[in-house]
C-alpha cells in the first residue's frame, strides 16, 4: 500500500501534512489473509469443506446407485468392488447415500445458521445500539433462551412441530440465536461510541442507517467467524437429532438417520455405521478447523502473538 | 458466603421464573391437542372432554399458568399423562444414572484435558501443541452418538472388554461403574478437548503477562513460575468453561444414553416426546434448566476459591 | 449588533441521573449543564471555554440533541430545534454541524473518503451519482486535500488529513453554523495552527457562525469574537474576546486567564494561584459554586447563586460583586 497521497496547497502546509502521515499500514483484508495464510489447518478446512461440498452438488454424477433403490439380493453386503462401502439392510448403496447424505446436512446447517446469523445479529445490534432497559430486557430473554440445554431445546420444539427440514431448520437456528446476539451486541456497544456514530446522528442519518450501514459493517467480521464455527454445531445437532429419530423423515438419506438404521444391525454390519459417522466427523471437522483458524486470524488478543 | 449464595440465588429467581413461563408455553401453544393425542383419533369427544377436564386442559390459560408455577414451585411437577405416576418420583429414580455419566465424564475431561491443555502451552508451537491442538479440535467434532458408537464396534464388539449395554444396578457399585466406562470416554472425550484448548489459550496468556516475567526476573525457577503464577491464573476461565459446557454435556448425556441404552433424563425425554406425555416434558425442562441455574451458581462459588480477589460479600 | 441571532439557546439544562449501589441505591445527579443562555450572530465565531469537566461539550451535544436536554430552548433563526421531529430536525440537522475533537474515532473505519462525503449529500437529497462525487472532490479540495484520497480509508491518513475530512464532512450538507468541539487539541501543535487557519478560511469564505468549544484560552482568542466561560454547568461571565479575556471580571475568569500561559512575558506579573480542587459537578458547592476557590468570596456567595448583570454594554457576568443597580463601578 503506498503512502499518503500528495497535498495540494500551499508549500508549508503540504510539508506539513506529509510529515505528519504515518506509516504505511496493510489493509483489514490483507492483513486477514495473511494470518489465515499462516496456518496452514484453516487451509485444510477449507479444502475438506469444499470437495464435501462439491461431493453433495455433484452427488448424482458421482453416486454409483440410486440411493433410494432397494435390492433383497444385496442386503448387509460388506464393503466389496462393487458396493466400496457396503450396503444397508434394505440393499442400498451406502457410498450413494453418504453422498446424497451430505446435501441436508449442509442445507439445515447452512440455512439454520444463516436466519439465526440474521436473527441474532439483528437482535444484538439493535438492542446494544438501543441500549438501557431494552437492552438489560433482551439480553435476560437471550439468558432465558440459553439456560436450555440446546440439544433438549431442539429436541422438543422439532417433536412438537413434527419432523420437518423447515422445523428442523428453525429448531437449530433458535437454539443459536443468543450467541449471536451476544457477539454482535458486544462490538456494538464499543462502536457507538465512537464520534463516527454520533457525526451520522448529527448528519441526520437514520437510526436503520446507522446500525445497518455504519455500525454492521464494524461487526460483521465476528459474526462470520463465529457463523463458521457454528455451522459445525448445526451439523452436529442435525445429525443428533436425525440419530434420535427426528430429522428428515426417511428414506431421504441423511447421516444420522443412516446411523440410527445401522445401530439395528451393529453387530453383523458396522459399515453401516462407520461410513456416516466418518462423513459427519469430516464435515465437522472441517468446519471447525477453518472457524479456528478465521479467529485466530481475526482474534486481536492473538494478533499480537 | 452464606449471603453470597442467598444473594445468587435470588438473582437467579427472575430467571427461573422465565424458564418457567417458557417452558409453560411451549407446551401449551404448540399446536396438537394433548388429549387427542393420547387418547388417538378414534377416542369419542365425550372421553377427550373428559380427559381434557382430568388434565386442567379445560381451564383458561391464566388459571393454568397459575396453577402450574404454584405446583412447579413446591417441588410437584404433577403427574405423568402416560403412566399416571408422579413426574417428580419418574426423574428422581433416573437421575442418580444422570448424575453419574456426567460427573464421571467432567472428571474425565478435567482430569485428561487441563494437563494436556499445559503441555501444549509450555511447548508452544512445537509438535506436541499442534498434536495436542488438532486432536482436541477433532475431539470435539465427534458428535456423542458417533464416537458411542465407534467406541461400541471397537470395544465391545471387536475386544469384548466393556458391556454394551446395560441398566446398572445402583446398589452395585462395581457394575456401577464397569457400566460408566464407555458412555464416560465418549462423553468425557469431548468435555477434555474443551478444556484442553481453554486451558492451553488461558495458560499462554497468563505466561504472557508481566508478572511472570518479573518471577522470572527475580531468579524464581521456571517450575514454580508455572506452578504457582502460570497456572493458577489459567485456571480462571476453565472453570467459566467448565460450568458453560456442562449444559452441552447434560445435553449429550440424552445420546450416549440412546447409544449405550442407559437409563436417564435423556431418555425419558425421547419417551416423553414420542408419547406426548406435556406433563411430563414440562418436568423434565424445569429439571434441566434448575440443573444449569445450580451449575452457575456452583460456578460462581468456585471462581471465589480460585480467585481471592472474588468477594463473597 | 442589531441582526437577529443565527442561534440562540435559553436555559438549557441536562442533569445525569445515576441510581448506584446495592440494595440502598443511592440518586445521584450530576448537573452537567445548568440553565446556560447564549446567542450566536451570523458569521460569528463564538467560543466556550472552561475546564475538563465544566459541562461545555455537553452543552454542545445537548443543543444539537446528540443527547436529549432536559429542559430549555435552542431556536435557529426562530424555529425551535428542540420541538422538531422528522423532516424539520432532518433540515435542521443540515443547517447545524459539528466537528469532533477526536479525529481517529470520527471517521468510519470501513468507509471510503468518498463514501463518507457522499452519503450525507444522498441523504439530504443534494446531489447523487457523478454530481456528488464532483461536490465531493470539490470539498477536498477546499480542505486541502487531493482528490485521490477519495477512494482511500480512514487509517490510511494522519490526525490532520483526517481532521480536515471530518470538516469536509460537515460542510457536505452546507451548514450555517458548526459546532467545533475542541477540534484541534487532539492534534500536534504544528497541525493545530493548519487547521485553526482552514477554519478561519471557510468562516470568512462561507460565512459560517462557529460555536467554538475549548479548553484552550489562546486559540479562542485567535478564532472568536465574543466567548462564554463556563463553571460546573453554569456560564459566569460572557462578551467580546478582548474584553474577557484581557480584563475579566469574573474571579473566575481572571484566574482561568491567569492559569494560561500568555505570549506577552510583560504581562506575566505575580498573579493569584487558583485554590482548593474544582469541586465535582455532581455535588456543587451551595450558593455561587466558586465560592470555596474564589479569593473575592463575599459571605452572600455561599447563600444563593448570583444572577446575570450587565456591568457594561455587551458584557454579561454572573458574580455577586457585580449587583444589578450598580453598573457604572466596573469602568
Amino acid at each position: 500500500m503506498s503512502a499518503a497521497p500528495a497535498p495540494t496547497g500551499n508549500g508549508a502546509e503540504a510539508a506539513a501534512i506529509a510529515e505528519d502521515s504515518p506509516a504505511p499500514r496493510r489493509g483489514g483484508l490483507a492483513r486477514l489473509v495473511g494470518l489465515f495464510n499462516a496456518n496452514w489447518t484453516s487451509w485444510a478446512g477449507l479444502a475438506m469443506l469444499v470437495v464435501i461440498v462439491l461431493m453433495a452438488i455433484f452427488a448424482p454424477l458421482l453416486a454409483p446407485y440410486d440411493p433410494l433403490d432397494q435390492s433383497i439380493l444385496n442386503r448387509l453386503k460388506p464393503p466389496s468392488a462393487d458396493f466400496l462401502m457396503g450396503t444397508d439392510a434394505f440393499g442400498r448403496d451406502v457410498l450413494s447415500r453418504v453422498l446424497y447424505g451430505a446435501r441436508i446436512s449442509l442445507i439445515v446447517a447452512i440455512a439454520a445458521i444463516g436466519l439465526a446469523m440474521v436473527a441474532g445479529g439483528t437482535i444484538g445490534l439493535v438492542s446494544g445500539y438501543v441500549g438501557g432497559r431494552f437492552d438489560v430486557a433482551m439480553m435476560q430473554a437471550m439468558d432465558v433462551l440459553m439456560s436450555f440445554p440446546s440439544l433438549i431445546l431442539g429436541l422438543v420444539i422439532v417433536a412438537l412441530l413434527g419432523p420437518e427440514l423447515r422445523n428442523l431448520i428453525v429448531a437449530i437456528s433458535l437454539t443459536a440465536v443468543p450467541p449471536f446476539a451476544r457477539i454482535a451486541r458486544a462490538p456494538t456497544l464499543a462502536v457507538k461510541e465512537r464520534a463516527f456514530v454520533e457525526a451520522g446522528r448529527a448528519l441526520g442519518f437514520s437510526h436503520a442507517r446507522i446500525i445497518f450501514v455504519h455500525i454492521l459493517p464494524n461487526v460483521m467480521s465476528e459474526v462470520v467467524v463465529m457463523g463458521t464455527l457454528w455451522l459445525a454445531t448445526a451439523v452436529r445437532v442435525e445429525a443428533s437429532l436425525s440419530f434420535i429419530g427426528l430429522g428428515v423423515k426417511p428414506p431421504t438419506p441423511t447421516w444420522g438417520g443412516m446411523m440410527r438404521d445401522a445401530f439395528e444391525n451393529i453387530l453383523d454390519a458396522p459399515w453401516i455405521a462407520i461410513y456416516p459417522g466418518l462423513a459427519i466427523l469430516a464435515l465437522v471437522f472441517a468446519l471447525n478447523l477453518l472457524g479456528d483458524g478465521l479467529r485466530d486470524a481475526t482474534d486481536p488478543k492473538l494478533r499480537g502473538e | 458466603m452464606i449471603r453470597f449464595i442467598l444473594r445468587r440465588l435470588l438473582a437467579a429467581a427472575p430467571t427461573l421464573l422465565a424458564v418457567l413461563t417458557v417452558v409453560f408455553l411451549i407446551v401449551r401453544v404448540i399446536p396438537g391437542d394433548p388429549a387427542l393425542v393420547i387418547l388417538g383419533d378414534q377416542a369419542t369427544p365425550e372421553a377427550i372432554n373428559a380427559l381434557r377436564a382430568r388434565l386442567g386442559l379445560d381451564r383458561p390459560l391464566h388459571e393454568q399458568y397459575v396453577s402450574f408455577l404454584l405446583t412447579a414451585l413446591s417441588g410437584d411437577l404433577g403427574q405423568s399423562m402416560v403412566s399416571g405416576k408422579p413426574v417428580i418420583e419418574e426423574l428422581v429414580a433416573v437421575l442418580p444414572h444422570t448424575i453419574d455419566l456426567t460427573l464421571a465424564s467432567l472428571l474425565l475431561g478435567v482430569v485428561l484435558g487441563v494437563p494436556c491443555g499445559i503441555w501444549a502451552a509450555l511447548h508452544r508451537n512445537r509438535f506436541i501443541d499442534y498434536a495436542v491442538r488438532i486432536v482436541s479440535l477433532l475431539g470435539l467434532s465427534f458428535p456423542v452418538f458417533v464416537s458411542g458408537i465407534f467406541l461400541l464396534i471397537a470395544f465391545a464388539l471387536t475386544w469384548r472388554l466393556f458391556p454394551v449395554i446395560g441398566t446398572a444396578d445402583l446398589n452395585d457399585w462395581g457394575d456401577r461403574l464397569h457400566k460408566l466406562v464407555l458412555p464416560t470416554i465418549a462423553l468425557g472425550s469431548v468435555m477434555a478437548a474443551y478444556i484442553a484448548r481453554v486451558t492451553r489459550s488461558s495458560m499462554l496468556q497468563s505466561l504472557s503477562e508481566d508478572y511472570i516475567r518479573t518471577a522470572r526476573a527475580k531468579g524464581v525457577p521456571w517450575r514454580v513460575v508455572v506452578w504457582r503464577h502460570g497456572l493458577r491464573n489459567a485456571l480462571l476461565p476453565v472453570v467459566t468453561v467448565v460450568g458453560l459446557y456442562l449444559g452441552i454435556l447434560i445435553g449429550n448425556s440424552v445420546l450416549t444414553e440412546i447409544v449405550f441404552n442407559r437409563p436417564g433424563l435423556g431418555r425419558v425425554v425421547v419417551a416423553a416426546l414420542t408419547q406426548r406425555d406435556y406433563t411430563m416434558l414440562q418436568g423434565l425442562l424445569v429439571i434441566y434448566c434448575f440443573l444449569i441455574v445450580v451449575v452457575n451458581l456452583l460456578t460462581d462459588l468456585a471462581y471465589g476459591f480460585i480467585d481471592p480477589r472474588v468477594k463473597h460479600g | 449588533m442589531a441582526e437577529a441571532p443565527v442561534l440562540a439557546v435559553r436555559n438549557l439544562r441536562k442533569h445525569f441521573v445515576q441510581r448506584k449501589g446495592f440494595p440502598n441505591p443511592v440518586t445521584v445527579t450530576v448537573r452537567a449543564v445548568d440553565d446556560i443562555s447564549f446567542a450566536i450572530r451570523p458569521g460569528e465565531a463564538f467560543g466556550l471555554v472552561g475546564e475538563s469537566g465544566c459541562g461545555k461539550s455537553t452543552a454542545a451535544r445537548a443543543l444539537l440533541r446528540l443527547i436529549e436536554p432536559d429542559a430549555g430552548s435552542v431556536t435557529y433563526r426562530g424555529e425551535d430545534v428542540l420541538a422538531a421531529r422528522g423532516g424539520a430536525l432532518k433540515l435542521l440537522r443540515r443547517k447545524l454541524q459539528i466537528v469532533f475533537q477526536d479525529p481517529y474515532s470520527s471517521l468510519n473505519p470501513r468507509r471510503t473518503i468518498a463514501q463518507t462525503l457522499v452519503e450525507p449529500m444522498q441523504v439530504h437529497g443534494l446531489a447523487r451519482g457523478a454530481d456528488a462525487l464532483a461536490r465531493a472532490r470539490a470539498l477536498l479540495d477546499e480542505v486541502g486535500l487531493p482528490a485521490a484520497a477519495l477512494d482511500r480509508y480512514p487509517h490510511e491518513f494522519s490526525g490532520g488529513q483526517r481532521q480536515r475530512i471530518g470538516i469536509a464532512r460537515a460542510l457536505a450538507v452546507e451548514p450555517e453554523l458548526i459546532i467545533a468541539d475542541e477540534p484541534v487539541s487532539a492534534l500536534d501543535v504544528s497541525i493545530q495552527a493548519q487547521v485553526l487557519m482552514l477554519l478561519k478560511d471557510l468562516q470568512a469564505r462561507r460565512h459560517l457562525a462557529f460555536l467554538f468549544v475549548s479548553h484552550d484560552l489562546g486559540v479562542v482568542r485567535w478564532f472568536c469574537q465574543r466567548v462564554a466561560v463556563m463553571y460546573l454547568g453554569r456560564i459566569v461571565e460572557e462578551g467580546p474576546v478582548e474584553d474577557v479575556l484581557h480584563e475579566p471580571l469574573h474571579p473566575y475568569a481572571r484566574v482561568l486567564r491567569d492559569a494560561s500561559p500568555v505570549p506577552d512575558p510583560a504581562l506575566r506579573a505575580a498573579l493569584p494561584r487558583i485554590e482548593g480542587e474544582i469541586p465535582s459537578a455532581a455535588n456543587p458547592p451551595a450558593g455561587c459554586h466558586f465560592h470555596p476557590r474564589c479569593p473575592r468570596a463575599l459571605p452572600a456567595c455561599r447563600e444563593s447563586f448570583p444572577a446575570t448583570t450587565e456591568p457594561a454594554p455587551g458584557r454579561r457576568v454572573a458574580c455577586h460583586l457585580y449587583p444589578a443597580e450598580d453598573r457604572a463601578s466596573v469602568r
